[in-house]
């Protein structure tokens, strides 16, 4: 019997926590500090002591609501507060509050560019709630708890199954982090657990006319977009598996499952099944009091909506002429995507301003582990170096240096600022006392392709009858020639005269 | 219509709550928690047609705090009560499942 031809779709859903920016928890007035010592960051609303009463955070709420519109998602007008009730030693209060049946926001989308093209995903919802203290487990016959974490402000965000593939929902994950940081609700470190990820796994197989879908698997608490990445195309693989060795793992017939990712075995591991899912016995929390969003309240908010990375990406590109590639990087911070088009607005040319930043100032920042806008660089100085790679003063090699000895007088007012008097040279003036201006006299060039050709012999030899390295050759003549003039030279005429001078020797030989 | 809480309900209750239930205390709370459930079904008996629901007593929204630090607690005052600590950390028996929210 010959095998039956199978098609198979993956279906994934996710499920994301992301903690929102600010300086105090959900609930209380306690700090949201990442590395304070255990159980220093508490009081009783989050410790749960009797009579403690939770009062709402404005900033994470106005956070939440903008996170929503960005979403696309509708607001809702009323909503209101519920208990989560579960036992767990990290959950000092035994319930968790959240929000049940009155998400703040719902039936939303978010377009997201896939194989170059956008893709929509559409959102269920998205809620605010607290997170739970941290536990340790890695003590023989106890466990220890932190709850400097508990109350921390938590917005769920849950999308409808319309990601069809691992790398679907990596990019999704990847378009998420810029979107919250972008929006300054959150700082999006994975690192340091502020947005986790559950994807809901399963797959469709289509078989001799007939649809089995597999049961759903939840892949619970993904820190990084790699295990988002790996879990899911494990998952799938591991489903098609199971039910290839027993047709009846198919919904209805088998329950969900919610399973762990062990990202050293690169497998994802059982936890439990939904049947046996724990009754929350979610109700309407009476200390705290519903929120009515008026009108005015939700303009407010939508007037804070900046223009969003994937929007303003493209319009770099229409604009300013940036290649979609240094579009993307630039974009993946704000604050460097903001001071670009300042320095354009103030006369910088845009393709060289553009290509200058990720060529030169995003590396020298990602070598310091800094954002561009930390460099301590001046706009103004960022300005004239555009112009002067433009105009020809100096070319990119030049640039380049000048941009190292730049941040080198920026560095000390970046760390203590109480020099503010202190101005740093401008751009042209260091470059002249460096001697790294252009040089464009035919004279002096034409005398470095003179010294560089009678130095180098063999290049030249090669550069005029070996067909095989003749390109090389003349590459490294070229190169020659800007090291005597010490990188002032300018390439274009160096090229121009080298090409020149062979040819008149071809015309000899 | 008088509902009623039966044995392996108030077992089932008990159990989220984690607590510990003789069978003669499941005996007198299936009693207790029926008589309190159709003391509160009286509810059911007004006509509430047309007025809509609500979630809360009070006839209050809106209640925010700003964004501001509050000074918290030291750990020793947080872990006073604590029946176990260890290195300021609270001290619980080993969790088994991990099963979180």
């Amino acid at each position: 019997m010959p095998e039956p031809t199978l098609t198979i779709r993956t279906i994934i859903g996710l499920e994301i926590h992301v903690q929102l920016n600010t300086k105090t928890k959900m609930f209380c007035g306690c700090p949201v500090r990442y590395d304070a010592p255990p159980n220093s960051c508490v009081c009783p609303v989050c410790l749960g002591h009797p009579g403690a009463l939770p009062v709402i955070n404005r900033q994470a709420f106005t956070h939440a609501v903008l996170t929503g519109l960005a979403l696309n998602c509708k607001i809702a007008r009323h909503t209101k507060w519920d208990r989560k009730s579960y036992y767990y030693p990290d959950l000092p209060k035994n319930y968790q509050i959240s929000q049940y049946d009155l998400p703040l926001a719902a039936r939303g989308f978010f377009d997201i560019p896939v194989r170059g093209r956008m893709k929509r995903v559409r959102i269920t919802r998205a809620h605010l709630e607290e997170d739970a203290g941290k536990s340790l487990h890695d003590l023989p016959g106890c466990t220890l708890v932190d709850l400097n974490r508990a109350g921390t402000p938590l917005l769920e965000i849950v999308t409808e199954p319309d990601l069809s593939s691992a790398d679907e929902a990596y990019a999704f994950c990847i378009e998420l982090q810029r979107l919250v940081t972008y929006l300054g609700v959150s700082e999006g470190v994975m690192q340091k657990g502020q947005m986790r990820f559950e994807p809901n796994v399963n797959i469709a197989i289509r078989c001799d006319g007939r649809e089995y879908r597999t049961p759903i698997t939840e892949i619970k608490n993904l820190n990084s977009f790699r295990h988002v990445r790996d879990a899911i195309a494990y998952e799938a693989r591991r489903q098609l598996t199971a039910w290839t060795e027993d047709h009846d793992y198919q919904q209805d017939k088998r329950p969900n499952e919610n399973r762990g990712w062990n990202a050293e075995k690169g497998i994802t591991e059982y936890q439990r099944d939904k049947e046996s899912a724990p009754d929350y016995r979610y109700f309407p929390d009476p200390d705290l009091v519903p929120v009515e969003i008026t009108d005015g309240m939700l303009d407010e908010i939508r007037a804070m909506l900046p223009e969003l990375p994937i929007a303003r990406r493209q319009r770099l590109v229409s604009e300013y002429g940036l290649s979609t590639r240094d579009a993307d990087t630039i974009v993946n911070h704000r604050g460097t995507a903001d001071l670009l088009e300042k320095v354009i607005a103030a006369g910088a040319p845009a393709d060289v301003a553009g290509k200058q930043f990720v060529n030169v100032w995003l590396k020298l920042a990602n070598d310091r582990n800094v954002h561009v806008t930390d460099l301590g660089v001046e706009p103004e100085q960022i300005v004239e170096l555009a112009r002067m790679t433009a105009d020809g003063t100096i070319n990119k090699t030049a640039a380049n240096r000048l941009a190292q000895v730049m941040l080198q007088h920026a560095e000390p007012r970046a760390s203590a600022r109480a020099d503010a008097q202190r101005s740093t040279p401008s751009p042209l003036h260091l470059a002249q006392e460096l001697g790294l201006v252009q040089v464009h006299d035919t004279a002096a060039t034409e005398a470095w392709v003179e010294q560089a050709f009678t130095a180098n012999p063999k290049a030249v030899q090669d550069a005029l009858g070996n067909p095989k390295k003749a390109q090389a050759a003349a590459g490294f003549l070229r190169g020659q020639v800007m090291k005597l003039s010490g990188g002032k030279a300018d390439p274009n005429l160096v090229v121009r005269l080298v090409e020149k001078r062979l040819a008149k020797l071809r015309g000899k030989g | 219509m008088a509902s009623s809480l039966d044995e392996t309900a108030v077992r089932h209750v008990a159990h989220l709550a984690r607590l510990d239930v003789t069978d003669e205390e499941v005996v007198r709370f299936a009693k207790q928690l029926s008589s309190i459930l159709s003391y509160v079904e009286q509810l059911n008996e007004p006509d509430t047609t047309g007025i809509p629901p609500t979630a809360h007593a009070l006839p209050v929204t809106n209640v925010f705090r700003g964004d501001t630090v509050r000074p918290c607690w030291e750990p020793d005052r947080a872990l006073h009560n604590a029946p176990q600590c260890q290195d300021n950390f609270f001290r619980v028996p080993k969790v088994l499942g991990q099963d979180s929210a």
